[in-house]
């Protein structure tokens, strides 16, 4: 009898779980996307719930394609109000979003973000690459004598005398990380244009043969194990770089900066990362970091103003604020002042309406 | 003669395949011995090595300030506003007044976790009769002075290279002389919500969580599987339909995890619409992947009813319904009890599903109930894995330790369900 005693338990129990679910509207915030915007919204996110008192905000790290997918699929309390990005929002996604019904959208650039190339500090000398020695090092394939060969450089010094005799090894992110897009458009892709190779076919092929020309050869990293893909886990990358003072690797500008005791920067052409040589534009491979919010969700979802204006506060942007605490490069005082007053008069993103 | 001859030259050899048999013997139960002792190194090297890199977690530096509730500073009608960041800064300031640089003033501030202020108002706002009076309260100390108290940064190397400056380590060292550093326990790991900063991070939102997602997962996979297995066993007629279907569950109890997060994500959330992030959601998605495995372990519990048992309460006249209820359930249930508990257990431990319904989430607030989205303990140790905080690496070994030590629990109440309640016939 027992036993049907606590089959009776059990149901109530069930009953009462659901029954006890609330059915009222959403009362916190709800934010997707890319995952180098993530620890910026993650900040804003606790600092605006310690100090409004408000239900902490539901941040998730989905990636930024991820992101705005999840963004774009409606208007509405089942859909997210917030996406970060790593990157402006394409044509094709703002397209979705058209299509979905969501139409309002302000965008907002919160500063930038450097990647950073990395070598364990016990490492010999001072390391400085320039972005075609990047691409010559890990491409999959580079010219040599007048056409694209598989890439036969096994050591730094086979690149070019002057830099180290070294083996290439390099630890970076998978294909499905936005810090590889980005490495591979601002380091990849500027390093193999500016070859002989490519340069002449750019006066020779139609555009869109010589943009699939370098689609193919320009962003197809190695394969053959000198470049290695470390998962999405840029605190394993530090632990192998720690572990192999030979290797080097690429993640995001805030991992460096947590981790300067036992890393130092690579230069590229030159400049080593920092928040100046980022902000200024005077290091190459640095990228700009967005969020897009629903103005629709604006006054429905509560919080949502209160959050928006934290994040754009000089407290939480500014250059003394939190974020770049955490490895946020911030914009210029004009540049910040174009954010803060767009968000808070709710501007519409018009840049693919003509 | 030939046949002696013959036997004499077998004679020294029979020895040798008794030998022989003996050494194959004893190779075989050292080959045995040491694949025992090769899982067991293994496993000890894994919890060593998280222990390692986790112990340093369970302790966190604390600073002990006196702080003074100013009533021009905190409303009595309104405590939770209170200008409660000048608060911290006076306190510090008075042990350090020589310091009045602003610039200087803000890194001396540092020291203490950013999350201090919130700290004294929330025991401001428990007790407003603090208004007015001064007190002294140990605060979290900010991360970079944890892991240097922690000697994870070492004073020797470059201050350019050091996340905690030669002016802040002097300023420590003064906190130290005044005996006002403390390493006390780390409850905050256990019993605080998720935050930005490590020193603040708990997994008292992952626990929530992971509580109410395997609660709803329970109370649906329990039921069902029991009923499935029932009728299978008990009722269903043996032809080639209820073959398929068992070999249709044995299959699904083979299919990986992360199929079944696709399944949710369609289903639950593109069908039903329900929101993200919640732990029902997580339950209902968990059900689906443990229920084959209940369904399994219970099929087998019953079967081993011995069916003379079946026998003899027809035999007096019990319908089937009866017998199973009064005889054959309750002689199955320590066994089924037992999978149940394993099949939990497997599934709090479960993380490529809920990645997909987004029960990845960071929420830096409490959480509670089955309909507010959370974190689950698997999820939360990624999310720590991936943050570029050093305090992060410790926490996630001990977030791992934490969610063993749950899973370890879980099996020993199983192990000991089968002890006390287990029959033999």
């Amino acid at each position: 009898m027992n036993f049907k005693v606590s089959l009776k338990i059990a149901s109530l129990a069930a009953a009462s779980l659901f029954l006890a679910a609330p059915a009222d509207a959403r009362d916190r915030i709800q934010i997707v996307g890319s995952s180098t915007v993530f620890p910026y919204t993650q900040a804003v996110a606790e600092e605006f719930a310690n100090s409004t008192g408000n239900p902490a905000p539901v941040v998730e790290s989905t990636g930024t394609g991820g992101g705005m997918r999840i963004f774009c699929t409606g208007v509405g309390e089942a859909h997210p109000d917030l996406t970060g990005a790593s990157r402006a929002m394409k044509q094709s996604e703002w397209e979705l979003c058209q299509a979905n019904g969501v139409t309002d959208v302000s965008e907002a650039l919160i500063g930038y973000d450097g990647l950073s190339i990395a070598i364990s500090s016990e490492a010999e000398g001072d390391w400085d690459l320039s972005e075609t020695q990047l691409y010559l090092g890990l491409a999959a394939q580079v010219p040599l004598n007048g056409e694209l060969v598989d890439n036969p450089n096994q050591r730094w010094s086979d690149i070019d005398p002057s830099l180290p005799d070294v083996a290439i090894q390099v630890f970076g992110p998978p294909p499905t990380s936005g810090t590889r897009d980005a490495f591979v458009e601002l380091a990849m892709e500027d390093g193999c244009e500016v070859l002989d190779f490519f340069e002449r076919r750019k006066d020779t092929l139609s555009s869109d043969d010589y943009k699939s020309l370098v689609k193919q050869n320009c962003r197809r990293m190695r394969q053959d194990g000198l470049f290695i893909e470390a998962g999405e886990n840029d605190n394993l990358i530090v632990q192998r770089l720690q572990a192999d003072a030979s290797a080097l690797g690429i993640f995001g500008y805030s991992f460096l900066y947590e981790n300067e005791d036992v890393l130092k920067a690579v230069r590229v052409n030159g400049i080593a990362p920092n928040f100046e040589t980022i902000a200024d534009g005077s290091y190459d491979i640095a990228r700009p970091l967005f969020f897009y919010v629903k103005n629709a969700h604006r006054g429905v979802i509560q919080g949502l103003d209160d959050f928006l204006i934290e994040y754009v506060s000089e407290n939480a942007f500014g250059p003394d604020g939190y974020l770049p605490e955490r490895g946020l490069v911030v914009l210029s005082d004009e540049g910040r002042e174009d954010v803060r007053s767009s968000i808070e008069n709710g501007s519409s993103m018009t840049r693919y309406i003509n | 003669m030939t046949d002696l001859t013959a036997k004499d030259s077998d004679a020294p050899r029979r020895p040798t395949r008794v030998q022989r048999r003996y050494a194959a013997n004893r190779r075989f139960k050292y080959l045995g011995l040491g694949a025992v002792l090769l899982a067991l190194g293994f496993l000890a090297l894994l919890l060593a090595s998280i222990t390692w890199s986790g112990y340093q977690a369970f302790t966190q530096t604390h600073v002990t300030l006196t702080v003074t509730i100013e009533p021009e500073q905190v409303n009595a009608d309104d405590p939770f506003r209170g200008n409660y960041r000048a608060i911290i800064r006076q306190a510090v300031q008075a042990v350090f007044p020589e310091v009045t640089n602003r610039r200087q003033l803000r890194n001396l501030v540092k020291i203490v976790s950013s999350g201090a202020q919130y700290i004294v108002r929330d025991k401001v706002v428990a007790n407003p009769n603090l208004i007015g009076t001064t007190f002294s309260i140990s605060v979290p100390a900010s991360d970079p002075v944890d892991q240097f108290r922690k000697g994870n940064i070492s004073r020797d190397i470059p201050e350019a290279r050091r996340r905690i400056s030669d002016q802040e380590i002097a300023w420590y060292d003064r906190w130290v002389e005044l005996g006002a550093i403390q390493s006390p326990f780390n409850w905050a790991l256990i019993f605080a919500s998720d935050s930005r900063y490590p020193e603040l991070a708990g997994l008292w939102g992952a626990i929530n969580g992971s509580f109410y997602a395997l609660l709803v997962c329970i109370l649906i996979s329990f039921p069902v599987g029991i009923a499935t297995a029932v009728y299978l066993e008990e009722f269903a007629p043996k032809n080639r339909w209820t073959n398929l279907i068992e070999v249709n569950i044995n299959n699904l109890a083979a299919v990986p995890s992360i199929v079944f997060g696709l399944l949710g994500l369609a289903v639950f959330l593109g069908w039903f619409g329900m929101p993200r992030s919640v732990p029902l959601v997580g339950g209902l998605t968990l059900a689906l992947m443990t229920l084959p495995t209940i369904v399994i372990v219970a099929r087998v519990a019953i079967t081993a009813v011995p069916p003379s048992i079946r026998e003899a309460a027809f035999g007096i006249g019990a319908s089937r319904h009866q017998v199973v209820m009064h005889h054959v359930l309750p002689l199955s249930l320590p066994g089924i009890l037992t999978g149940t508990i394993i099949a939990m257990a497997q599934a709090l431990g479960e993380t490529a599903p809920l990645l997909l319904i987004g029960m990845n989430a960071f929420i830096a607030g409490d959480t509670g109930g089955v309909m507010d989205p959370s974190t689950a303990l698997p999820t939360q140790i990624f999310i720590w894995a991936d943050s570029p905080e050093r305090g992060f690496v410790a926490r996630t070994s001990a977030a791992i330790m934490v969610l063993l030590a749950f899973l370890v629990t879980m099996n020993g109440i199983a192990i000991y369900l089968r002890q006390k309640f287990e029959r033999k016939w």
